[in-house]
């Protein structure tokens, strides 16, 4: 009776989340909670950033926001979902998630996210709906179950010590690689990159991108995905290592160019090199490139796991990651390289300044040279290709 | 406090016990639920033969090495000048954190390492660091390189300990009377009681290099990575099918381990028979020279390895950029320690407070049990032995991840209190291993002194027994605080991901691969676990000095 009576009133408390709508009583509610936010921890220069957010949400918000940092975002939805699945819907351990593509698409699948909050917040209105994929994430749509707070595009970095010219397409990486065997290499997929490294080269590879933009046909998939496989086999014996090892992470493939292991690597954020530069983490001889047929971009999200103990709170970090503030920091090269969410049409004059203001850094393409960005395709082909990719290379000794 | 006494070993055996079986049957119940489909799915890893394969082998020839490069050195230095300096190297070798010792030898070994860099371009004409696999090898050596320069200074350490009871002095002399050299009788008459002796430690180690995570991170091979490696890999994975999977897995590794312990039990009957049978040859000589030289040369290079590493760990967290074949960075910078400042300061704290409350518990439960040993004759036994190093032989990874769905389960909330005891489990063992010989060879007459001269039991352990062993004590402090300090799955899998150590936080950038936040990590988590060593050296010296009698025991 007693855990009959708990669970009634724990329900009652997971239904009494402030409704986004009424933000004034968000915020009433959000001071002095906690927010736990699990995202990757691996980037210094993230962590930065988010320990400044931590310190815009104590001083303007009374809001204590503690980063979880994480090997793995995974780790974050094994916690939901492990509570869950211990009848724990309340008072759960994450309180916000920096979340997209696969994972989003698995918690928004199996309800395990708060929401729609995202378009209710009072930051949304700056928001660039209709220039960016903000609405939807590797064609899911959002429903207003995560919010965007950043934008990132495929570019590649290159060391032009050693390889100056930018290469057009990947037939042309191929031709390279294989002209400078051990000179590249990618993240080993499942890591993120890795698998983006994988879908890069199948759009760029393929005659008609139709098909990846809906869920896996059976039926079509080996024609799809041959040019991608022929591609890999001729890649994979001339890669770094000859493809018998794979940096584990993005930044480790940074470290090899810095020790001069490799000339050529994928990255997701195209202010990164020049960051990277300022850290001392890259030589300054690097700069980076797009293909010519364009890359793939897409928005990091946070989202609010169902079970969150301070929602609140969550949302609150959420509306202050897109505050104009926050953007043109996180878009400061020296800080992070970000592209901004917002729409520069929708902000005041002075907000729009912090923008005009910043530097792109010195290996950053600007915003025409890195063109329009490539949709992500529908996130079961992300699945498939690198579970097909670790068949095939993966396990290969 | 007396009666209470008498239930502490029960107390003891619960708080070892009780988390790994609970644990396992954490793993146990998904692991075969849905008819063993887990077990058809892990069949059907194209990677499974090699991950297998490659457990096995790293785990044991990492043994094997660390055992005959400890054994060798003692029995070819043992009581020189050159032994001592080994001795003395070896509690600080022993409390580097594994992570940050993988760290450092990978910067050494790597093609862009390092040793490269000191040598090239002039020695080896590399303008360019070659392509070659030497970190991550898909046959796992570098593996096992790290493995054995962390686990021979722990067996070296648990020799020394056993070497009072098995008296090698006499025996060596009457050997050596006979006409057999250094190291062959020392293999003949003194090696056979040691090993009777660090056998348990001998398999703490084959189960802990056969199942070690962070290590086999940075140093294994990824394609496929090793069993336990794979097992976090699936265990974090958002399709929940693969948990299930990762529990079949983890149940496999134990059964590997099994495997492997009786395999090793085998080879010892093996090795004690051609043994006897070398004994009885007579045979006086073995080529002595180059056998001491060789153990010499391969102590020397272990210590370097960690050494050296360390030091690399410390340029590259002040390093400005750094490239091949620059051996030395282009400019020196103090940002990357500035810019964790915080950071480091929160993790610190967070990691103190944990290891001293862990190691205060383990302690008194030590001290408690030891004393119910001495005063009403309640003496482990065999059985008890092994519940004690149960949590050393039992993977991490078979049974944390089912403790960790279990505390979920019964709602435990993630913190720093459910952290405190999961390091309990594995800090326990080695305090109880580092304070029972010295505590009981202390000499029971000063009780029966202070007895007579009307102190209570009480009275007798806080103001004779624990000052005359204050030194032993606050070792097994140390120890405790080294073992609580490098503990990553249990702080990260118990804590829910909100307890932030100085290891997980250095695990989680590891993971990142930016190595100048990696070696200011792993400095501040190696002196986290060195400086407890300091103090156990320093205090009990200034406490003796006015006290002649306590001096140098």
């Amino acid at each position: 009776m007693r855990i009959l009576l708990a669970a009634l009133l724990g329900l009652t408390t997971a239904a009494h989340a402030q409704d986004p709508a009424d933000w004034d009583a968000v915020l009433q509610e959000a001071e002095g909670q906690t927010v736990y936010w699990h995202a990757w921890g691996g980037s210094t220069t993230t962590n930065a950033f988010i320990a400044w957010i931590a310190e815009r949400a104590a001083e303007t918000h009374g809001v204590t926001l503690e980063h979880v940092k994480l090997a793995d975002t995974a780790d974050a939805i094994s916690r939901v979902l492990s509570e869950r699945a211990a009848g724990h819907h309340t008072g759960g351990a994450v309180d916000l998630i920096w979340i997209n593509g696969a994972n989003f698409a698995a918690m928004k699948e199996q309800d395990l996210l708060f929401g729609p909050f995202a378009e209710d917040l009072p930051n949304w209105a700056l928001v660039d709906v209709d220039g960016k994929t903000v609405t939807t994430d590797f064609t899911v749509p959002t429903d207003g179950y995560e919010s965007p707070w950043a934008m990132a595009q495929v570019v590649f970095i290159h060391d032009t010590a050693d390889l100056p010219e930018a290469l057009p397409d990947m037939d042309a990486l191929l031709a390279w690689a294989e002209a400078h065997p051990g000179r590249f290499t990618f993240p080993q997929p499942p890591d993120f990159l890795g698998s983006t490294f994988l879908k890069q080269a199948l759009l760029d590879l393929t005659e008609d991108p139709g098909p990846l933009y809906a869920p896996i046909d059976e039926t079509g998939y080996a024609a799809v995905t041959a040019p991608l496989w022929d591609f890999m086999d001729r890649l994979t014996p001339v890669l770094w290592r000859q493809g018998r090892a794979y940096p584990q992470t993005g930044p480790r493939q940074l470290q090899l160019i810095a020790d001069g292991e490799i000339d050529l690597a994928i990255s997701f954020s195209p202010g990164e090199a020049s960051a990277a530069i300022a850290n001392f983490e890259l030589p300054e001889t690097v700069r980076t490139f797009v293909l010519e047929r364009g890359t793939i971009g897409n928005a990091s999200f946070v989202a609010i796991p169902y079970n969150a103990t301070a929602k609140e709170g969550a949302m609150v970090i959420a509306n202050l990651l897109l505050s104009p503030e926050a953007q043109a920091q996180a878009q400061d090269p020296a800080v992070l390289g970000y592209g901004t969410v917002l729409d520069m049409a929708k902000l005041r004059p002075a907000d729009r300044a912090r923008f005009e203001a910043l530097e792109l850094g010195i290996a950053t393409l600007s915003p025409e040279e890195l063109g329009p960005a490539l949709p992500e395709p529908h996130p079961s082909w992300m699945t498939r290709i690198e579970g097909d990719w670790i068949q095939r290379y993966g396990v290969s000794d | 406090m007396t009666a209470g006494l008498r239930f502490l070993p029960s107390v003891t055996v619960l708080v070892l016990a009780g988390p790994v079986f609970a644990g396992l049957a954490g793993t146990l119940v998904p692991a075969l639920s849905e008819g063993g489909a887990a077990f058809r799915d892990l069949a059907a890893w194209p990677g499974l033969g090699a991950a297998v394969r490659l457990s096995l082998v790293t785990g044991i020839v990492a043994t094997a090495l660390s055992l005959l490069i400890a054994t060798a050195l003692t029995a070819g230095w043992w009581g020189t000048r050159a032994f001592r300096m080994v001795e003395r190297l070896l509690s600080p070798l022993l409390s580097v954190p594994h992570a940050a010792a993988a760290f450092g030898l990978a910067f050494l070994i790597a093609p862009s390492g390092w040793i490269a860099r000191v040598l090239s371009p002039w020695a080896t004409g590399w303008e360019r660091p070659p392509d070659l696999l030497i970190v991550q090898d898909p046959a796992g050596w570098s593996l096992i390189a790290g493995l054995v320069a962390k686990e021979t200074p722990f067996l070296l350490l648990m020799t020394l300990a056993a070497l009072p009871q098995a008296a090698p002095g006499q025996s060596l002399k009457v050997a050596e009377s006979l006409g057999y050299g250094r190291v062959a009788g020392w293999l003949k008459v003194v090696f056979p009681r040691v090993y009777a002796q660090i056998r348990l430690p001998v398999y703490v180690v084959l189960a802990y290099s056969m199942s070690v995570v962070d290590v086999a991170l940075i140093l294994g091979p990824s394609t496929p990575p090793t069993l336990s490696v794979q097992i976090t890999r699936w265990m974090s994975d958002p399709d929940l099918s693969l948990r299930l999977q990762a529990a079949a897995a983890a149940l496999l590794q134990l059964g590997l381990v099994v495997l492997a312990l009786g395999a090793w039990r085998l080879a010892e009957i093996g090795v004690a028979r051609a043994g006897r049978a070398w004994v009885w040859s007579g045979q006086r000589c073995l080529a002595e020279r180059s056998v001491r030289s060789a153990a010499l040369v391969a102590g020397i290079a272990l210590a370097a390895i960690v050494v050296v590493g360390l030091l690399g760990l410390a340029v590259w967290s002040v390093a400005g950029f750094w490239s091949f074949p620059a051996a030395w960075p282009d400019a020196l910078t103090g940002r990357t320690w500035s810019r964790h400042a915080d950071d480091i300061h929160a993790a610190l704290a967070d990691t103190v407070v944990i290891a001293c409350l862990a190691t205060g518990l383990a302690l008194s439960l030590v001290i408690g049990c030891l004393e119910a040993e001495h005063r009403h004759g309640l003496r482990l036994r065999r059985g008890g032995v092994v519940i004690l190093s149960l949590p050393l032989l039992v993977p991490q990874t078979v049974f944390l991840p089912g403790l960790a769905s279990l505390l979920i389960w019964f709602g435990w909330s993630p913190g720093i209190c459910a952290v405190v005891l999961a390091h309990l489990v594995f800090v326990l063992p080695y305090v109880f291993l580092s304070l029972g010989d010295p505590w009981r060879a202390w000499d029971t007459r000063f009780a029966t002194a202070a007895a007579a001269l009307g102190a209570g039991p009480v009275r007798v352990l806080f103001f004779v027994r624990l000052p005359m062993l204050i030194r032993p004590v606050l070792t097994a402090a140390a120890v405790g605080i080294a073992v609580s300090v490098g503990q990553y799955l249990p702080t990260l899998l118990v804590g829910g991901g909100r307890v932030a150590t100085l290891t997980t936080e250095a695990v989680a950038l590891g993971a990142g691969g930016d190595r100048r936040a990696i070696g200011a990590w792993g400095l501040v988590q190696t002196a986290a676990a060195l400086l407890p060593f300091a103090v156990a050296l320093v205090v009990p010296a200034i406490l003796a000095r006015r006290r002649r009698g306590l001096q140098g025991g």
